[in-house]
């Protein structure tokens, strides 16, 4: 009744084309913009922000990467967290040889890096598919942090092996790294750079470098004879998605945690960010952000919802507790929707549209 | 029926013979198919029809013979070669992207045609949007000529059979193809749906002037729309000729019909 598209006419193709052509989803898209932007700096706690908001949007990002990877184009991966390592090393690299630059040439600049880096491991997608690929990539995951660990070149030979990121700022005093940062700077800094990439995800996917990465994702035969080549729209897809997680890597050393460590970013946040993508919707822009939500949001909702309702309950319980209804509830997720929380919110706004009328 | 001009010809396959390991697919067949003609390819299951699609847009690559295409020799041609010649083709079975639209199936048909790169594509405004709309119209073009104009924003894996056939005539069609190759376009059709198919295939005869290769099963289908036919069976070339000559051939009656040895 309220959400629908009749009365809607578009007269050109642009608006046909638009990446929103509901106007209800446009207010919906603007009005979360704005509560991102305005009204969760201001309501939330320190604590929020910085422990909480913080990390959901960098791992938004990396499955965001990955989605592009293996949502879009159809490679599975299991080398994310190596990707963001690489980022984050990169960034730190270059922040100490060369610090005059800027805070924005450090991150894009280790994207960029890690781009190439994952066009290298990319190479043996043409040969490898499927769980195949999986294993190849794996091994680039535990190769990259096996060669972070091992060289002291890339931890600046520092003895404990933890480095600090140094701060660095946007202009002027306005720090988003290091210890002078507030979470209100490092939550919109980030923000900012999450909503761009995201907009320039939608964009790649919606034109035909996006086409051509679905076409190989599902029949690549088909793909091949209408004139598609493999190797580089494979490579194209492993390189972009790369320079994501290697932008996620470097905030979240840079502007999350403050320092840089191989530990962060072990195989365990690959799966991590491989069932972020899983849960949230393969082959969705929305689905990253949703599956991040889940992934980040669900446990720290789990672990306090006991002392919300007045529950006195042994820590350790608790934390047991948790896993289990997380197990539980990814397991009803994917026996419910298998196609994800973004396919959910789909069939949501297609009920919607016809509300109050079953059909 | 009014009498059709042919043009020059366009593809000379000869002699082009294809082995998987012991198993002989194609023994020595030799054809042309000249500028805007109706040609079919019949034949038998198994007698190497498919096959001789797939050495001609270059998925096999056959141990004998040659493929002129346009005046060019070649020992076997490359997939994307092919395609860049503008050589297109449809599947027995279905190949359609089952996860994209109508819409983004035949955009897709068009991507040799789009010149802007990755990073204008990631901003979006301007020469990419620019040419996604260019190609929209033309796709639209394609859209209403084949009367799908409903379906346009469907993911094709909900599509019923005959309108996925058409979908995928339609992605080959975007690539605005000179030689476009038809894999058993009819296959598996009721009635009304193969008079649609094949009007849609002589108008595209017709309006476009593309010359095509058509495999096809249903003999009324072949004799009515082929201007020549060439038989196989086991690999072996039986005929080639005109309908009325292909019918009255004693061999192609014996594959059709078998012989009491």
């Amino acid at each position: 009744m309220l959400y629908r598209e009749a009365g809607e006419f578009k007269s050109t193709y642009r608006a046909d084309q638009a990446i929103l052509t509901i106007r209800q989803d446009r207010w919906f898209m603007w009005a979360l913009l704005v509560v991102a932007f305005l009204v969760i700096p201001l309501v939330s706690s320190e604590y929020w922000l910085g422990t909480i908001m913080l990390p959901f949007l960098i791992l938004a990002l990396a499955a965001l990467g990955l989605n592009v990877l293996t949502g879009y184009a159809g490679q599975l991966s299991l080398g994310t967290g190596g990707f963001m390592a690489t980022g984050a090393f990169a960034a730190y690299k270059l922040a100490t040889a060369f610090p005059e630059l800027h805070i924005l040439v450090v991150i894009l600049m280790s994207g960029g890096i890690t781009a190439g880096v994952g066009l290298l491991f990319g190479i043996p997608s043409l040969r490898i598919k499927g769980f195949y690929l999986a294993v190849a990539t794996l091994a680039s995951q535990f190769f990259l942090i096996w060669m972070f660990n091992k060289f002291g070149w890339f931890t600046n030979y520092s003895s404990s092996g933890v480095i600090s990121a140094p701060p660095m700022s946007l202009f002027g005093d306005n720090f988003v790294t290091g210890p002078y940062a507030t979470p209100e700077a490092k939550y919109l800094f980030t923000l900012t750079l999450v909503v761009l990439f995201a907009l320039m995800t939608k964009n790649l996917v919606r034109s035909n470098i996006g086409r051509e990465w679905m076409a190989v994702r599902d029949m690549d035969i088909a793909a091949e004879i209408i004139g598609i080549k493999m190797l580089p729209t494979k490579l194209k897809a492993f390189g972009y998605s790369s320079f994501l997680c290697g932008i996620a890597g470097a905030l979240w050393a840079f502007v999350y945690t403050g320092s840089v460590e191989p530990l962060a970013f072990d195989v365990n946040r690959s799966f991590q960010i491989l069932f972020m993508i899983i849960i949230g919707g393969l082959g969705s822009i929305m689905g990253a952000f949703l599956g991040a939500a889940f992934i980040v949001l669900l446990p720290i909702f789990l672990s306090n919802a006991p002392h919300w309702f007045g529950l006195n309950i042994a820590v350790d319980m608790i934390s047991h507790i948790e896993f289990m209804v997380f197990g539980a509830l990814i397991i009803f997720f994917l026996i419910v929707e298998p196609h994800g929380l973004a396919r959910l919110w789909q069939l949501l706004k297609e009920k919607l549209r016809l509300w109050p009328f079953p059909y | 029926m009014h009498e059709r001009k042919l043009g020059e010809v366009v593809l000379r396959v000869e002699g082009i013979s294809l082995s998987f390991g012991a198993m002989r697919v194609l023994n020595n067949i030799s054809f042309d198919v000249r500028q805007g003609e109706i040609r079919s390819i019949i034949g038998p299951n198994g007698a190497g029809k498919s096959s001789m699609l797939n050495v001609i847009n270059g998925v096999y690559h056959p141990q004998q013979g040659t493929i002129t295409y346009r005046g060019v020799t070649r020992d076997q041609m490359k997939v994307h070669h092919a395609a860049a010649q503008g050589i297109a083709r449809t599947f027995q079975n279905i190949a359609l992207f089952k996860g994209m639209s109508t819409l983004d199936n035949i955009m897709t048909g068009r991507n040799l045609k789009i010149k802007s790169n990755m990073l204008q594509q990631a901003i979006y405004w301007g020469k990419a949007q620019k040419e996604e709309i260019e190609h929209r119209k033309k796709v639209e073009e394609i859209i209403d000529f084949l009367e799908i104009q409903a379906i346009r924003k469907t993911p094709v894996g909900k599509l019923p059979y005959g309108m996925q056939k058409r979908v995928e005539l339609g992605r080959a069609l975007a690539a605005e193809p000179e030689l476009l190759l038809l894999d058993e376009p009819m296959a598996g059709m009721n009635v009304e749906e193969k008079e649609d198919m094949c009007r849609f295939v002589l108008d595209i005869n017709d309006e476009f002037g593309t010359t095509i290769v058509l495999i096809e099963h249903d003999m009324g289908v072949v004799m009515d729309l082929s201007d020549r036919v060439v038989v196989l069976d086991y690999g072996l070339q039986l005929a080639d000729g005109p309908p009325d000559e292909v019918r009255a051939n004693q061999a192609v009656i014996d594959a059709y019909l078998g012989v009491s040895n």
